[in-house]
């Protein structure tokens, strides 16, 4: 099992901490995971991508190189990386930040505000993933969201991850919020 | 005088480094002589002495002392006194260092130490001059004087090394000349006794670099240029406003002596703090 | 002479014994690990986040941490340290790293152990600072004057961030001389599972002390094997430590020939001829293979890559992966290169190590190069063209 996962938006919006999750959340499902970044300078506004490679193998090459999915959190993410993706592969935007065709549109900011605050559309995009990917159990997942967001906060981001995973569910019928 | 001379030279002196390297009329021999002293007046033990020094003629004096000595690279002196006595803060660290070493390429490590009050010693020689590679001008050479490489006069300002110490937080400043060595010795004796950064700058001559250059071609006729040139503090607090305004004289003496927390001190305390709530995490 | 660690105090403060962590980190777990009690650094990108890391953790087990006015500086505190008594380390990246080579050749010329962290970044100059490159490995052989030797380590994942910057910490002492942890700015920052040794892991290699009195002590005369006893300071021995050539006293002796040729023969030789004992290599051969790979550091995860696409494809590949760099594993590349007809050597830069390569495997294999400068880390693919159709002249 190999899946490669690629992250894109802006700084600020959280991105490297999602693959942080997630691949964190892999080793702890028992699975290798590597996970790597690119940004600019700036801590806010330019450009950042995460990518997370999850296998069952040890990991050699530690890049994505076929992404298996890909998630635009920004036009300009998706007008650079959109493409780029595996004949089998999803690419999934924010519904409320980048429009685009033959994607799959997530409403991961619109969910945010739902459920308590726009800042963790991050955390709702991870829930969305996790479900989709489909090897994490989903209270590793929830538990690593927690080891890596700050005290306090802890209802907040639970009720992200689960609103995330609950529109993957909802996506693909059968959602009984179970 | 004599007998004291040898009773230090047989206790201190690494007997296999002798005769030292020194110019005839240097001043660098006192230096050794005043600082002996003064540690053999404190009681200093020596097995737990580490004297450093970077690169310069005043740089060779720990191979001199039979201690533990460090002689590093040019201008890091400071620096590497900083991790020796940071690390095992039980011995006493003493710095023997020069203008050029110190307030050149070492400028930066001596300000920060100051700032950062590591207790150590720090003592700088000052002869105006780069004097192991032949006399060139340093950071402290007084303006329109020659030197190698100021062939037609020192188009540049002098540093005031004590100046420098006090605006950057030593606890104890003093600067004194050859033709005070009770002084000096009581000035390294306060500086070492300094729970903190002590700093002495002792004016020194060289005859054969910065001296040959600009008249001063021996002892004697250094030793007069201090008496003409130095006024000390507290000949200068006797002075009325005005010729104390007008006053050109370096001023020697004790110029900056106060109490402040020391580096080591606040960083034991912090190690202390945090194994305190370890244990009462546990 | 072997130190204890101790170990449930060091876990405490650690936490978990696995962790999902970035390369920097894993260094820093690596020396404390590694016995280390004393850490200065400057900041400088991509290397910050090992000595924040040492911030944290180094105070609560009574280890001092400072951060020094300069790269200097730092290496200057950390000789100064180490003749102290301390394991101790600093960490930088390229321009930090080119300011502490006269202190690097300082502690070799004075038999210092001490350990650098090079987080290699894209250069030369400030470069890019947040782009990983591997430009600085033939700086690590030579950036100090004179003649010298240097052990450098390249971890290629997360883990070896972990375990080759404990094993320096080993080699320093054992060879008293500063060694090299050459990492780079894609494994410093990237975060892969790791697990921390147990206890029965842990072996901490120090220095010999004296075996005799002060008085009747020599501190530059290798009385055991090739490396001298040390002294720490304060405890009676009076050593005076010198950048200057030296005679076994640790006396100057500039104007002795003879003196400086033993000195240096031996500072050179101790490392030179233990080189088959401390050199390390992984190496993945194949029978039958005409082509192979030499790799280290990042560079190696793409090669590893690559060979794994060229074997599905039906080509038979071999790989030797240099975990030290520099002694360079002359014995084990010129074996492994053997039957191969030509040797690629992919590098995050324009040509370093594949001279060394070239050298070592004169009259054998013929040498070629996969560079990539900029940034992105070389995908496999590239590296897989190489091998069929050849890749950059050397």
């Amino acid at each position: 099992m190999k899946k490669e996962i690629r992250i894109c938006g802006f700084g600020g919006q959280g991105i490297i901490l999602a693959g942080v999750v997630l691949g964190e959340a892999a080793t702890r499902a028992g699975y290798r995971a590597v996970q790597t970044q690119s940004y600019g300078p700036e801590s806010r506004g330019g450009a950042a991508r995460a990518e997370v490679v999850i296998s069952s193998e040890p990991i050699d090459y530690p890049r994505v190189s076929r992404p298996d999915v890909v998630v635009a959190l920004s036009q300009a993410g998706y007008d650079r990386f959109g493409r780029d993706v595996a004949e089998d592969g999803v690419v999934l935007v924010d519904s409320a930040l980048v429009e685009a065709e033959g994607v799959t549109s997530v409403p991961f900011t619109r969910t945010a505000e739902e459920v308590g605050r726009k800042i963790v559309a991050n955390i709702v995009m991870v829930g969305y993933l996790g479900a989709l990917i489909d090897v994490i159990p989903h209270d590793v997942l929830e538990s690593t969201v927690l080891a890596n967001i700050p005290s306090g906060t802890e209802d907040l981001n639970l009720g992200a991850v689960r609103a995330g995973r609950d529109l993957w569910l909802s996506t693909v019928g059968g959602n009984d919020g179970s | 005088m004599f007998n004291q001379a040898k009773k230090i030279r047989d206790k201190y002196i690494r007997d296999e480094m002798w005769p030292s390297i020194f110019c005839t009329g240097c001043g660098i021999g006192n230096v050794l002589n005043y600082t002996l002293r003064a540690i053999d007046s404190i009681g200093l033990d020596i097995d737990r002495t580490v004297f450093c020094s970077g690169i310069g003629c005043s740089s060779r004096l720990p191979g001199y002392i039979e201690a533990d000595g460090l002689h590093t690279t040019h201008g890091r002196a400071i620096a590497f006194a900083t991790g020796v006595k940071v690390y095992k803060p039980e011995l006493s660290v003493i710095v023997f260092t020069g203008d050029g070493d110190m307030a050149g390429i070492g400028g930066n490590h001596f300000i920060h130490a100051a700032r950062r009050n590591v207790d150590m010693t720090v003592i700088c020689v000052n002869n105006f001059n780069y004097g192991m590679t032949g006399g060139q001008v340093s950071p402290t050479t007084p303006a329109e004087d020659l030197s190698t490489t100021t062939p037609y006069g020192n188009l540049e300002e002098p540093f005031d090394l004590c100046r420098l110490a006090i605006g950057a937080g030593a606890p104890f400043v003093a600067r004194w000349t050859m033709g005070f060595p009770y002084e000096t010795i009581a000035a390294v004796e306060s500086a070492i006794r300094t729970k903190g950064f002590g700093f002495v700058e002792i004016l020194a001559p060289c005859p054969t670099g910065y001296g040959k250059a600009n008249e001063l071609r021996d002892a004697p006729a250094n030793w007069d240029w201090y008496k003409e040139n130095t006024i000390t503090r507290i000949d200068l607090a006797r002075l009325s406003p005005d010729e104390r305004a007008a006053n050109r004289k370096i001023v020697i003496g004790t110029l900056w002596q106060e109490e402040k927390p020391e580096y080591i001190e606040r960083w034991h305390q912090l190690v202390n703090r945090l194994q305190a709530d370890d244990v009462g995490d546990s | 002479m072997v130190r204890e660690l101790d170990y449930r105090r060091v876990m405490k403060v650690l936490g978990s014994q696995e962790k999902f962590a970035q390369g920097d980190v894993a260094c820093a777990y690596g020396a404390i690990l590694g016995g280390c009690d004393f850490f200065a650094g400057y900041p400088i990108t991509p290397a910050t986040e090992v000595a924040e890391t040492m911030a944290i953790l180094l105070p609560r087990l009574g280890g001092a941490v400072m951060q020094m006015e300069d790269e200097i500086a730092s290496l200057s505190a950390v000789i100064g340290a180490a003749w102290a008594g301390s394991r101790a380390f600093t960490a930088t990246s390229g321009p930090g790293f080119s300011l502490m080579q006269e202190g690097i050749g300082y502690a070799c010329m004075t038999e210092t152990p001490c350990v650098i962290i090079n987080v290699q970044r894209s250069g030369p100059s400030t470069g890019q600072p947040t782009e990983p490159a591997q430009g600085d490995m033939l700086q690590a052989r030579w950036g100090t004057h004179g003649d010298h030797e240097i052990i450098a380590l390249a971890p290629a994942s997360v883990q070896e961030c972990l375990d080759l910057t404990r094993l320096a910490f080993n080699l320093a002492e054992e060879y008293r001389n500063p060694v090299l942890v050459m990492t780079d700015g894609e494994v410093g920052h990237m975060r892969e599972q790791i697990v921390l040794p147990a206890e029965d892991e842990i072996e901490l290699v120090e220095r010999c002390r004296p075996s005799d009195d002060p008085g009747a002590h020599v501190p530059f005369r290798a009385v055991r094997g090739a490396v001298p006893e040390m002294a720490s300071f304060g405890t009676g021995f009076h050593t005076y430590v010198t950048g200057l050539t030296h005679d076994e006293r640790g006396l100057p002796a500039t104007d002795d020939a003879e003196e400086h040729t033993r000195l240096v023969r031996r500072l050179v030789d101790k490392i030179r001829d233990d080189a088959d004992r401390l050199t390390r290599v992984e190496v993945d051969s194949e029978e039958g293979a005409k082509v192979g790979i030499v790799s280290y550091g990042i560079s190696a995860r793409s090669a590893a890559g690559a060979v794994r696409i060229a074997r599905a494809e039906g080509q038979k590949i071999s790989h030797l992966r240099l975990i030290t760099v520099f002694p360079f594993p002359e014995k084990a590349v010129r074996h492994f290169a053997g039957g191969l007809d030509r040797i690629v050597v992919p590098e995050l830069n324009l040509g370093q190590i594949c001279h060394v390569v070239r050298e070592a495997l004169e009259g054998g294999s013929e040498v070629e190069r996969v560079s990539r400068i900029g940034g992105e880390i070389i995908p496999p693919e590239e590296i897989v063209r190489a091998l069929i159709e050849g890749g950059e002249r050397v």
